[in-house]
């Protein structure tokens, strides 16, 4: 099995590392084909791993080398496969086959397509070792590497402005949520002696609350940046700037969840701090209710997804908080398959619109991408939670959680937040696919992607459609690992009627949006009309104003505070003080250069000079150290 | 009046310093080379009284070779000498000033 | 009572010798002043029982030395009055005294500290010629080749440099040849 582990592991190192060695020549199919292979590779021994923890229950643990032993810490280059990882890396493999798949076809008239393969596959590797990982440092390893990863994705265009600048952004608020992780991890070496999954786990019930409690927000905080929680989401929104199959790989399916799954793999922390819980299953809630706002209103097709990602997120976070890591795992797989989709798909709407992304200027496009249309609608379904599609089993199962938990005020929030998430799917779809073919108006001619990508994506389409039958394969196979909590409604008629209650909801928000986009009214809007002068339409557009807070009151504080310092103390005191120590050299080699006269003479006295100069410190020396015991209570005396 | 190793110190002190006032006072380049011969003439004084004084071989040894070395240096500083004199006519210190910065 | 005399006579002899050669700005006076001031300083060899070291000293520097300096003066214009440039005299004489002062001090200091001189006195018969052979080629023997190679390879060094054009001998050659030499000569210097 180890063989398995190694190869799932190093192939996408492998195809990263091909495709970099055509990083500078001209685009060639075989950069993106050799890749893809690699990483097919990479799922078929995932999915082997997969088959063998299902059937022996036994997981892999590896120790591959050394990489730090000094006095008291050892961390090894350690990898475990067990029931939480291994779900993991199907995700990550399916998904990134997918997209590496989709993007030979996406990046095609790229001219930085062999760059993309690498960086995408350099990805899919520090990914893995995130997730395979059996200690915290080699998840921080993981966690800077996706980071990275992320940040020269997102900057993938880097000649356009606001691609480098979403790229820093990115960054940058990842960096602030990194110390917090830090921080975290420095905690649980300090308190536990070790980095150890295992160990550490095991030796936290003995400790304080308290410490436990900081340890949580500390490692909450990490997961907060990577998985864009509210106040640290504004990146994932500008994040679209990179190309399409990124946003489906990185921004959707496998990075972001990052969060999620430091969550689940600390449980036993989290498991001890039910208040820290309790915290994250607010925030969730309220970045659920809060992200499906501001998808409300719009006019980025990809914003709009991105923002359902972050809602999306917000739940798993929700169910987290609560306790049912099962759920949350079960349901970042599910969001992973129909939210990857759903980019996709996008991305074929972008190739065929010349990259145009308001969905205004669309409109029947069904008539001439019936595939396209196809998938993004059952994706969209699969979104909304429509019985019987993968939706349905993981995010009703928060609801379920959630109600079940009694925590009413989180149950409403997400209640009500599925039905806004139907609405702006299906408003998105209705407003692509229905209605007038508005685009005609732009001169663009629309056309469906390859077939090939089309072929592609399939996969995720079957798996958004089936996803919810492995739910009781799947929890048996988990809650090997996670505790073991079934939520079941205690009467079986509150169930039905939560049910179907939940369903209706979700279905009359759909027809609501069908109703509203598909008419023939539906024009591109100018800014006229009375709707958009609206106080709250103006608010949800400018998402609640935070980008400009953090701009006005962050970014320009520090530019400001910046300035003061670079005038006040770089240059006029450590400028000054190296400036300075220079002149003291300049000015002694101006002024001593007068003994180079070049006269020998002259030199032979210099020569002397230095002679009585050595002699008289030989002598004084002499003294010095013969009466040494004098001149110590003579200083002595004097109080020195 | 007993003549003890402090006599040959002073006196060899003495030497020290007339070879020093003529390394730095004189501009003639053989001039130089006596002023330096004076100076190991001084030393070897020393060497030869504490070797004395000691009951030890050791200083004379020292003196000796410092007399080998005189020699030689005496061979190739006045072979340097006469060559300089064929190239530039005259010994004077002063009219070296290749070395000049 | 005899060797005190001994030491005042040739200590002040010595010293007036050097500062004669340090001093005159006759080349040939200092010459022979240096001569001997050396011979003089083997005297003190001689009351400090180092007899072979004195012999040394007499025919190494009396002998060997001058006679190269003699020889190689007769290259150079000694008749021409040395005249040089003086620069601050305080300065010279300050540094020099200075430093003699405390090259004295530095020697004598732990000596005179330890007293020495009166817990080392001259047992064995030091210096006879016997007895500086067998201490040289035995612990020194080494270091007394590396002073014969270097002697060696200072002889030719010495040739080598002042050597050129000797093949010439102005006695052998008739006077059109050396009348021709010198006009070859102008004509160098004039190019140059």
């Amino acid at each position: 099995m180890e063989l398995f582990l190694y190869t799932a592991l190093f192939s996408p190192l492998v195809g990263s590392l091909f495709a970099a060695f055509f990083g500078a020549s001209k685009k060639t199919k075989i950069a993106g084909i050799v890749p893809s292979a690699l990483l097919g590779i990479s799922l078929i021994s995932s999915f082997i791993l997969l088959i063998s923890v299902l059937t022996t229950k036994e997981t892999v643990h590896v120790e591959m080398m050394t990489w730090m032993a000094a006095g008291d810490l050892y961390i090894p280059f350690g990898f475990v496969v067990d029931q939480v990882s291994v779900t993991m890396m199907m995700v990550v493999t399916l998904v990134s086959t997918v997209v590496h798949v989709y993007a030979i076809g996406y990046m095609d008239h790229d001219k930085g397509f062999n760059r993309f393969f690498s960086y995408l596959s350099a990805f899919v590797f520090s990914m893995m070792v995130l997730v395979m990982s059996d200690n915290f440092a080699g998840l921080f390893i993981g966690w800077e590497g996706v980071g990275l990863c992320s940040w020269l994705l997102i900057g993938f265009w880097y000649h356009k402005e606001s691609a480098t600048w979403a790229a820093n952004e990115a960054f940058i608020m990842n960096r602030i949520a990194d110390l917090g992780m830090l921080i975290g991890i420095f905690l649980v070496y300090w308190n536990t002696g070790t980095l150890q999954y295992e160990q550490a786990f095991a030796a936290m019930p003995s400790l304080e609350i308290d410490v436990l409690t900081w340890i949580g927000i500390f490692l909450f905080i990490g997961a907060m940046g990577k998985s864009a929680q509210f106040p640290l989401h504004t990146w994932l929104a500008d994040a679209m700037e990179g190309p399409t199959p990124v946003s489906a790989l990185i921004h959707a399916a496998t990075m972001v969840t990052a969060g999620v799954y430091l969550v689940v793999r600390a449980s036993p922390l989290y498991d001890l701090i039910p208040s820290v819980g309790l915290f994250i299953a607010s925030l969730g809630a309220f970045v659920a209710l809060f992200a499906a706002s501001m998808a409300l209103v719009n006019r980025d097709m990809k914003r709009v997804i991105a923002y359902s990602t972050l809602s999306q997120l917000g739940y798993m976070f929700a169910a987290a908080g609560l306790g049912a890591y099962w759920v949350a795992l079960f349901h970042l797989m599910a969001h992973a398959f129909f939210k990857a989709l759903l980019f996709l798909g996008a991305g074929n709407v972008m190739h065929a619109m010349d990259s145009e992304l308001d969905p205004f200027k669309m409109g029947g496009l069904r008539k001439v991408m019936k595939g396209t249309f196809v998938m993004m609608t059952l994706a969209s379904v699969a979104l909304a939670g429509i019985f019987p599609l993968a939706g349905f089993f993981s995010k009703d199962l928060i609801l379920e959680v959630a109600f079940v938990e009694n925590h009413y005020i989180i149950y409403s929030v997400l209640l009500f937040t599925a039905g806004l998430t139907a609405f702006y799917s299906f408003r998105l779809v209705a407003l692509i696919f229905h209605g007038e073919e508005r685009y005609k108006l732009f001169g663009i001619h629309p056309h469906e992607a390859y077939k090939f990508m089309l072929i592609a994506m399939s996969p995720l389409l079957l798996l958004a459609i089936i996803a919810g039958s492995f739910k009781m394969t799947y929890f048996e196979m988990v809650t090997q690992l996670l505790p073991a909590t079934e939520y079941h409604v205690h009467s079986s008629l509150t169930y039905w009627i939560m049910t179907i209650g939940t369903q209706l909801f979700v279905g009359l928000a759909i027809l609501y949006a069908y109703k509203k986009y598909t008419s023939r009214d539906i024009k591109v809007p100018d800014g006229t009309s009375k709707m958009e002068n609206s106080f709250g339409y103006k608010l949800l557009i400018n998402q609640y104003y935070i980008p400009r807070f953090y701009e006005e009151y962050i970014v320009k504080a520090y530019r400001e505070l910046s300035d003061i310092f670079w005038t006040k103390i770089d240059q006029k005191i450590v400028d000054a003080t190296v400036d300075g120590i220079a002149n003291v050299f300049y000015q002694t080699g101006e002024r001593t250069r007068v003994m180079q006269s070049g006269n020998l003479s002259t030199m032979l006295k210099w020569m002397v000079a230095g002679t009585v100069t050595l002699l008289s410190l030989a002598v004084a020396f002499g003294l010095a150290a013969r009466y040494s015991g004098e001149i110590k209570t003579f200083l002595s005396g004097l109080g020195v | 009046m007993e003549i003890g190793l402090n006599h040959y110190l002073v006196l060899s002190t003495i030497l020290f310093a007339i070879g020093l006032v003529g390394v730095m006072r004189r501009k003639n380049l053989l001039m130089l080379f006596f002023a330096t011969e004076i100076l190991l003439n001084s030393v070897n004084i020393s060497f030869a009284a504490i070797s004395h004084y000691y009951g030890d071989l050791t200083g004379q040894m020292f003196a000796f070779f410092v007399i080998a070395i005189a020699a030689s240096e005496v061979a190739v500083g006045l072979g340097l000498l006469i060559v300089w004199h064929k190239k530039h006519n005259n010994i004077d210190l002063d009219s070296m000033s290749t070395m000049r910065g | 009572m005899f060797e005190a005399i001994a030491f005042y006579l040739f200590a002040f002899l010595t010293i007036s010798m050097f500062y004669i050669a340090v001093t005159t700005s006759q080349a040939l006076y200092a010459l022979s002043a240096l001569a001997a001031g050396m011979i003089f300083i083997s005297a003190f060899f001689f009351i400090l029982g180092a007899d072979f070291l004195g012999a040394v000293q007499i025919v190494v520097y009396s002998g060997a030395v001058m006679a190269l300096y003699a020889f190689g003066m007769m290259f150079f214009d000694t008749t021409r009055e040395i005249k040089e440039k003086q620069g601050n005299k305080a300065i010279v004489l300050g540094l020099s005294i200075l430093s003699a002062i405390l090259v004295g001090a530095i020697v004598a200091a732990p000596i005179v500290g330890n007293n020495i001189e009166a817990l080392y006195p001259m047992v064995e018969g030091a210096g006879n010629t016997q007895e500086v052979g067998m201490v040289l080629f035995t612990k020194y023997l080494v270091p007394f080749e590396v002073a014969a190679v270097m002697l060696l390879v200072a002889m030719i060094a010495g040739i080598v440099l002042a050597g050129k054009k000797m093949d010439l001998s102005l006695t052998l050659m008739s006077e059109a040849e050396i009348l021709m030499m010198k006009e070859e000569d102008k004509n160098k210097k004039a190019l140059s």
